[in-house]
């Protein structure tokens, strides 16, 4: 395991805590059963609600007959929109990506339409969950279907529209193009060049649309008793949800306490705020009464945001000789019904990220966001980023095959090399460090490269019915979301700072408040770890305090791989403060100038002397105040906010090893080896973890992921019977291993993790799908490759080999018979 | 309603339930036992996976009057004067859990497992927890855990 090169200023030796396997300290409780899901809170007098949800993906609300609900046992109340009135606030959008992006109003409650089959359109509230739901089948609501825009493609053509009143379905069209921005060349001209002389790609790939499936359903419960409004909600972003609830409901933001206590996964699907928890507060102030929603699953993979959902069409521009010199990207995506608090920036995050690690001189990158009568999409795991990463990975391996050359081989002819760091992007962007050929080297030892290409060899020529295909997947991604002054030039709503307090306790422990909000990642230990080594305290004397807006009023909560290269970075500024605090205080005591102080190991001493204190028994004096220096006050208490410079840019190289069996379409995996790099590493079990993790959801979009829609629009995907998540026996133990550039952007020299594994693994994996039966004559399988599809893909090609068929390109299977571009075969 | 008396984690109670409750909502709701959780409405996740009379059960698959008379075992029920099961422990040795919320049914799922075969191969784990869905760990951590508990691997 790698282990960091560069530690905190007062990290000494053997000593450190940073690059240790710490076991997580929040670990206890977990393994116990002594945990504070939302759902697990009681209060007295607490109400539970149930959503009234429309069957329909579009249908004007003709009327709503509450009365038989209102009259079952135990019910206290049944609410419409038309109840809850101005009461419900609205829910925003905090990323609109142009100035006239199109945007329906959002109400917690749909109003006089339904605009996709599980909105919602009634609440009930009764003295138990059971009751609520009884009553909720009472809830009489005459509908009045709509034609519904259902596919992307017919969706953007404005065939049907989402939403009638707005008069189209296209909400907002953003570009980026290197000519404008002076950041590069014309990409036509560079296509156009390549149509004379040199090799041009082009491909339409599907992004098929993904539910997060976190596996702690949402959960929220609301008490409007006494002075303040407190709500404990399942969710990654107390902070942004407070802000929201402030500025959307009148209330003031100093009245309104927002706790995720134990939260249950994310991966961006609970950043968001949801209908529901605006309609829980709404009812609870209402009746002014503790009132608590949790959601079934089925109402969580229907109403809880989706993912991805794009068509991509791309075309790559090269030499003969395999050099790139233009891409051009065009993107539809699709938003669902409403532009969710993120919404259409999703696509723009990955805007930046097509050209990846290669020298591209020209790019021109397109998004339409599109209004559908679907769920309404936003950040899952990545967010835009995989969508860019497979789209380049994909088309680097149609360039190798259009080469005849080795996928690893046209790669490193384009990519940046390590002397050429740091690098700026054709999007502008600076690329701070990195080594490639390091990760690629050691990817490749690790996966047995040479090897796994004979058997391939081998097998091919002996016509086995299993072929195995390898895989490649050299991804970068940008991440720890993000410099203000970026998001700013983006008209995202708000900054990309976090915040960080370290107070010393005079009982010698140190108290540290984070303004990132974690759900999984292993803050409490991580974070003790950095403080630990930069205070020379004990692991075991450090706490970690997050996720309660008034124990923590300031943060920007955890999405985009933020929490340790933003959040951390807050933190070690918050400890170095203290220490420099603390150095006044020990200088007076040892009666020693302040310049004459070193800090190291948790003490001070006076250099060229064997005097010195402890910090903790500087924290002792101090609280104490009994013999202070003059004019300084008795706190070494510190608060650091901190802006980061930079995005982060992991990155690293994927080898899978798949195997087809020819004959029925069933994939294998054989071997997955992934060696990245993310600069300093903290803690490398934690670490480790995030890349398994991150592994399996982007093997899942390749392999058996799809929230799928019937001709209705309602989601046949809607249980966890149909939405296939992965298993155990479904996958592999993989090897994972690193390299180490430590980042230049951040003092602790770290980049971002926990999307990594999602980002790199997808093409990696549908690389070496494709790679098993290109000799058949195949060139793409759609995600997710399921039996079927890879079947089908391997027939089509052989039909059109068949001299008498015409050429056929088995991709473009959208006009398949009973297929619409939203749906498949399942899995 | 229906009067059920069942032994849970060790201590008898008794308690009148309508006779559609689940186990589940029975071990929560009544009993207060809110580590064993709900994941789902299908019986796929495996989140609420507790031990009845030693064997592991879904009990969102069992109604509370099947367990009257039978002694259940939760999650809170395994780490005995401040001990943690083993297997608890190799969760936390192996780094075998993120958010925790499927780690109690994994958990009891696992001890199940390895009562039935205490020398499992890598295979025979991931098997094993075919029932349970987490989303985190991509699994790798979790067929560690197991593996380490078996004490046939690291």
């Amino acid at each position: 395991m790698t282990v960091t090169e560069e530690r905190g200023a007062a990290a000494a030796g053997e000593k450190a805590e940073i690059g240790r396997a710490r076991r997580r300290k929040e670990d206890q409780r977990l393994i116990t059963g002594r945990t504070r899901w939302t759902d697990n809170l009681v209060l007295p007098g607490m109400l539970h609600l149930a959503m009234v949800r429309s069957p329909f993906a579009h249908a004007r609300i003709a009327s709503i007959d509450t009365d038989a609900a209102r009259s079952a046992p135990n019910v206290v109340g049944v609410f419409t929109a038309a109840d809850l009135a101005e009461l419900q606030g609205v829910l925003i959008n905090a990323w609109p990506i142009t100035p006239d992006q199109k945007a329906p109003t959002h109400t917690p409650i749909a109003t006089e339409r339904a605009t996709f089959a599980g909105e919602v359109v009634a609440v009930v509230a009764a003295r138990s969950a059971a009751a609520a739901r009884d009553a909720a089948e009472l809830v009489d609501v005459d509908y009045e279907e709509l034609p519904a825009a259902l596919d992307l493609k017919e969706a953007a053509a404005d065939t049907v529209l989402a939403h009638p009143d707005l008069g189209t379905n296209k909400s907002a069209y953003w570009v980026f193009d290197s000519a404008q921005a002076g950041t590069g060349g014309d990409v036509e001209e560079a296509i156009a060049a390549a149509r004379a002389d040199g090799i041009v790609i082009e491909r339409e790939y599907r992004q098929q649309r993904l539910i997060p499936a976190f596996m702690e359903p949402r959960s929220v419960l609301c008490d409007p008793t006494g002075e303040q409004l407190t709500l404990w909600t399942s969710t990654q972003v107390p902070h942004i949800v407070r802000f929201a609830l402030a500025a959307t409901t009148g209330m003031p933001e100093s009245k309104i306490r927002v706790v995720a206590p134990d939260v249950g996964g994310g991966f961006g699907g609970k950043l968001q705020t949801t209908p529901e928890e605006w309609i829980t507060v709404a009812v609870a102030r209402h009746l002014g009464r503790p009132a608590k929603y949790t959601e079934t699953r089925s109402e969580s993979l229907v109403a809880g945001h989706h993912g991805r959902d794009q068509w991509q069409t791309l075309t790559l521009a090269a030499t003969k000789d395999g050099r790139v010199t233009g891409l051009k990207v065009e993107l539809l995506a699709d938003l669902g019904s409403h532009v969710s608090l993120v919404g259409g920036g999703v696509p723009v995050l990955g805007a930046f990220m097509f050209n990846a690690i290669y020298k591209f001189p020209a790019y021109h990158f397109a998004v339409q966001t599109v209004l559908t009568n679907k769920t309404w999409t936003d950040a899952y795991r990545g967010a835009g980023r995989p969508e860019a990463t497979f789209a380049i990975e994909r088309l680097m391996d149609e360039l190798a095959t259009e080469l005849g050359v080795d996928p690893l081989e046209v790669r490193e002819r384009n990519w940046i090399t390590h002397e050429e760091f740091p690098f700026t992007s054709v999007c502008g962007l600076e690329y701070d460090s990195g080594n490639y050929e390091a990760a690629t080297a050691k990817a490749r030892e690790m996966f047995g490269y040479d090897e796994l290409r004979a058997e391939q060899a081998r097998r091919r020529e002996a016509g086995d019915p299993v072929q195995l295909g390898i895989g490649v997947s050299t991804f970068t991604e940008m991440c720890g979301l993000a410099p203000s002054r970026v998001l700013g030039s983006l008209d995202y709503g708000a900054g990309g700072w976090e915040h960080a307090s370290v107070r010393m306790l005079p009982t010698g422990t140190v108290e540290v408040v984070v303004g990132v909000s974690p759900h999984g990642q292993g803050h409490e230990t991580a974070f003790s770890q950095i403080v630990a080594d930069r205070l020379g305290v004990p692991f075991e004397a450090v706490e970690i305090l997050h996720g309660d807006t008034q124990v923590s009023p300031r943060g920007l909560d955890t999405y985009g791989s933020r929490s340790l290269v933003v959040g951390g970075e807050a933190v070690v500024k918050a400890a170095d403060k203290v220490v420099e605090k603390a150095r006044v205080v020990a200088a007076h005591l040892l009666e020693a100038s302040a310049d004459d102080l070193e800090f190291r190991d948790g003490r001070f001493t006076v250099r060229g002397t064997d005097q010195g204190m402890a910090l903790t028994e500087v924290a002792s004096a101090v609280f104490a105040a009994h013999d202070m220096p003059e004019g300084v006050e008795p706190s070494l208490d510190s608060d650091a906010t901190y802006d980061p410079e930079n995005f982060s840019f992991p990155h690293g190289t994927h080898l899978c090893a798949m195997e087809v069996d020819t004959e029925t379409g069933a994939v294998k995996m054989r071997k997955y080896v992934a060696c990245d790099d993310v600069g300093n590493i903290i803690n490398p079990l934690i670490v480790e973890g995030q890349v398994h993790g991150g592994l399996v959801q982007g093997i899942a979009q390749a392999l058996w992921e799809e929230a799928v829609h019937d001709d209705a629009g309602t989601l046949v995907s809607g249980s966890f019977v149909d939405y296939l998540l992965p298993t155990a026996a479904d996958t592999i133990s993989f090897d994972v291993d690193h390299t180490t550039s430590p980042a230049t952007s951040n003092s602790l020299g770290t980049k971002g993790v926990g999307e990594a594994g999602t980002i790199a693994s997808t093409p990696a994996v549908v690389n070496a799908v494709v790679d098993a039966v290109r000799h058949l004559g195949v060139n793409d399988v759609r995600m997710p490759c399921t039996p079927e599809r890879v079947w089908r893909a391997i027939q089509d090609a052989r039909a059109a080999q068949e001299p008498t068929e015409p050429a056929a390109m088995p991709h473009f299977d959208a006009d398949e018979p009973g297929r619409s571009s939203t749906e498949g075969a399942g899995a | 309603m229906a009067r059920i008396t069942l032994t849970v984690d060790g201590e008898q109670v008794t308690d009148d339930v309508e006779p559609r409750t689940l186990l589940v909502h029975y071990l929560r709701e009544h009993l207060g036992k809110t580590g064993t959780v709900i994941g789902c409405d299908t019986s796929n996740c495996g989140a609420c996976t507790v031990h009845l009379d030693g064997r592991s059960v879904k009990s969102c698959n069992v109604l509370a009057v099947q367990a009257d008379g039978h002694e259940v075992t939760t999650i809170e029920g395994l780490a005995r004067g401040g001990e943690l099961h083993p297997v608890q422990e190799a969760f936390r040795e192996c780094h075998g859990l993120q958010c925790g919320f499927c780690t109690p049914g994994m958990i009891m799922q696992s001890i199940d497992l390895l009562a039935e075969n205490p020398s499992p191969t890598e295979d025979e784990v991931r098997h094993g927890l075919e029932g349970n869905l987490c989303r985190c760990t991509g699994y790798h951590n979790i067929v560690r855990s197991v593996l380490h508990a078996a004490g046939g691997a690291q």
